[in-house]
């Protein structure tokens, strides 16, 4: 029999979709945090979900204040504790969007890992702005349909790969930068825990199947989150003081179109023209993930 | 402004920025953010070099990426409990914006020195209140010095202000850049003691504590909204008498009285009344002086506090005048008049009072106001008392040459 899973501090009954990837992320992260945890929690479905007042369905102390400042105002909090002399034991933790992290509230988390505050940031990547109703990112893969990344007469969707945000934060100089995914809760829940206990700026990329956004049925999530790593697009790593410092291994990689058919926001890749060689494009992405990050 | 004789031997020449900065420290700040900008910066160098020679005790100072993330970190900060304090001007608060409105919707009484600085384009680094008039609406308390010491002295009262259970809104402590925070002159730097005898720690009742869980910053649906702004017009409303109350309070405490929400000079038996915010008034004052020696009946009206806007105040001070005279630093282009002006008016409109008010919009872009353009005021507002208003407002000195 396996380990109980840790005590969880995000109550039920929140306006999640069935299905809903931010709620199961930010039920493995609080696992992974325990309950000396503060949240800064930029805008987006998270926040929208789970505190529509006078509600709130956040067991631990949560902030939000805005869509581009998640790591400005984590920097405060973290700096008001030692100010105050109550940091010892506490984790300050950011978690928000890819529309959050990656776009609009990239210079404020840059800032703040710079100056090397002692905080982690979980970005919980479902690849488009859900919360307005499925739009592009920077978090959105190649090829994707979104409501701004239509494919189309001249148009296969989204015409450029995800931004390596990971490798970004490696670039500050952050003493851990480690991707995971919402269908490997353990391994989820390790990482988050891990990050929250060393020293400094710690960076987890989780990568969120939305049910919503990508066309898939809501009991899929865990599902499709898995086929993202079983087809080698989203590689699980760990990066210490910028060395790669551990892989999930992927033996028998599966191809990308299996991944791909299973969503409506690829669909047309199987419908129209030209789609093979579209796929192809994104199985060389998939391999690349295979030799780069050395998953076999 | 009323003055302590016993100051005199405590004055020290210093830079306006350098007594502001000093002010900050012995407010007792645990959080500082700083972004530099002109005419700003000296404030947060000064403060730098307290904190590098360990002058400010239980304090964290951040230096940011950007003003936005300037008071972003502030409300992160003002949320644990920690008294949070920063300065800006022009572009700086423009890009704070957003953020103001977020501080005061979450009632962070976080408070931020305003160097007012005119804002581009065309791009210019000098005095007009345009910066700061912008963010009227964003629910933060705003009040406006007209000299250094008062720049300096108006730092624990808004802070006893802000921080009072019963206002908790975040504010904005004024001062005229480079005219205010380049000059060096005489200023007694606040005492410790003093000021920790006005302005008790800051102990708010819902902080971040994973010992009591919270949440800030909820989403609020039509059902509740509406109430939260209520709420932040009632907290202004009940700082009105708490800001006369800070500043009689200061008064009795460091002997020293610059006005509550107005300061009256030479009101009472004024025929005609200049207002305005600000260094100007220091300007305006000698001009009446003038006045005053010939014998010609000439006040002024010094408005302390924008926001929150003290009407009654203003309508007592002004209603007996033959004539009112509004100066404004800022202009709402397309109305063609400076805020101070327009919500003046507004204020007597259902009054039984029915003065004659006009409006000059001078000074933008640090544009010298001398003497003579405030006498050229002064003219045009006795000829308003006698005859009527020929143009409501209008730019003061506008060179024809360069149009």
């Amino acid at each position: 029999m396996s380990k109980p899973a840790p005590k969880t501090y995000l109550a039920p009954g929140h306006r999640g979709c069935a299905g809903c990837c931010d709620a199961l992320a930010a039920k493995f992260m609080l696992m992974g945090t325990g309950p000396n945890t503060i949240v800064v929690n930029p805008t987006g479905c998270l926040e929208v979900m789970t505190t529509p007042f006078p509600e709130s369905a956040w067991k631990v102390p949560w902030i939000h204040s805005l869509f581009e400042n998640g790591g400005a105002v984590a920097s405060g909090v973290e700096a008001a504790l030692k100010a105050l002399g109550r940091k010892e034991g506490i984790k300050v933790i950011g978690v928000g969007g890819d529309g959050s992290t990656m776009d609009i509230g990239i210079r404020s988390l840059s800032g703040a890992f710079e100056r090397g505050h002692d905080i982690t940031y979980v970005c919980v990547d479902n690849e488009a702005y859900m919360n307005t109703g499925i739009q592009r990112s920077s978090g959105t893969p190649f090829d994707a349909s979104t409501t701004t990344s239509p494919p189309g007469k001249i148009s296969f969707g989204n015409p450029r790969p995800k931004k390596n945000m990971p490798a970004i934060m490696v670039a500050h100089g952050s003493p851990y930068v480690a991707t995971t995914s919402i269908g490997y809760p353990r391994d989820m829940i390790k990482k988050v825990k891990k990050a929250t206990e060393i020293e400094g700026p710690a960076y987890i990329h989780a990568h969120a199947p939305c049910p919503t956004g990508w066309g898939f049925d809501g009991s899929k999530t865990i599902e499709m989150a898995k086929l993202a790593v079983e087809t080698c697009l989203w590689p699980m790593y760990e990066m210490e003081n910028g060395e790669l410092t551990q892989v999930k291994k992927v033996k028998n990689p599966k191809p990308v179109e299996e991944y791909l058919r299973a969503q409506k926001r690829f669909k047309h890749l199987f419908t129209m023209d030209g789609g093979d060689e579209e796929i192809k494009k994104i199985q060389a992405t998939a391999d690349w993930n295979i030799e780069f990050y050395g998953l076999q | 402004m009323t003055v302590n004789v016993a100051d005199k031997d405590k004055m020290v020449v210093v830079e306006g920025s350098y007594a502001v900065a000093h002010a900050a420290k012995v407010c007792r700040p645990n959080v500082i953010s700083a972004y530099p900008i002109t005419p700003q910066t000296h404030i947060v160098e000064d403060l730098s070099q307290f904190i590098a020679d360990g002058e400010i005790p239980n304090c964290e100072y951040i230096n940011v990426e950007s003003e936005f993330s300037a008071i972003s970190a502030l409300v992160g900060s003002s949320a644990v409990g920690a008294r949070s304090y920063s300065a800006t001007t022009s572009q700086g608060l423009l890009l704070m914006h957003e953020v103001l409105f977020n501080a005061s919707g979450m009632r962070l009484p976080i408070i931020m020195t305003v160097a007012n600085r005119a804002v581009g384009a065309p791009i210019n680094i000098w005095n007009d209140h345009q910066d700061s008039i912008s963010q009227r609406d964003t629910g933060w308390l705003q009040l406006h010095a007209e000299d250094p010491q008062e720049s300096a002295d108006m730092l624990p009262q808004i802070f006893k202000v802000a921080e009072d259970k019963d206002v908790l809104l975040p504010g904005m402590a004024c001062m005229d850049g480079f005219i205010l925070s380049h000059v060096y002159e005489p200023v007694v730097l606040l005492e410790q003691d003093l000021t920790d005898e006005f302005l008790p720690a800051y102990d708010p009742e819902y902080v971040l504590d994973p010992a009591n869980p919270m949440s800030f910053g909820a989403f609020a649906a039509p059902d509740t909204y509406e109430e939260f702004r209520f709420m932040q017009e009632k907290a202004m409303q009940a700082a009105l008498p708490k800001i006369e109350a800070a500043a009689k309070e200061f008064g009795e405490i460091y002997g020293r009285f610059h006005g509550g929400l107005i300061d009256e000079y030479l009101t009472d038996d004024a025929e005609v009344i200049v207002m305005s915010m600000g260094s100007i008034l220091g300007t305006v004052k000698d001009v009446v002086d003038e006045y005053r020696a010939r014998g010609e009946k000439i006040g002024v009206l010094k408005v302390r506090s924008f926001r929150p806007f003290p009407k009654e105040q203003i309508r007592k001070a002004i209603k007996d005048a033959a004539a009112v005279v509004v100066l404004d630093k800022n202009i709402s282009i397309g109305l063609n008049e400076g805020a101070l002006f327009t919500e003046t008016k507004s204020c007597m409109y259902n009054s039984r009072c029915d003065i004659p008010i006009i409006g000059y919009t001078i000074g933008h872009g640090g544009r010298d106001v001398p003497r003579e353009s405030v006498a050229k005021i002064i003219e045009e507002a006795k000829k308003v008392a006698s005859s009527g208003i020929t143009v409501e407002s209008q730019f003061l000195d506008v060179k024809e040459e360069l149009l």
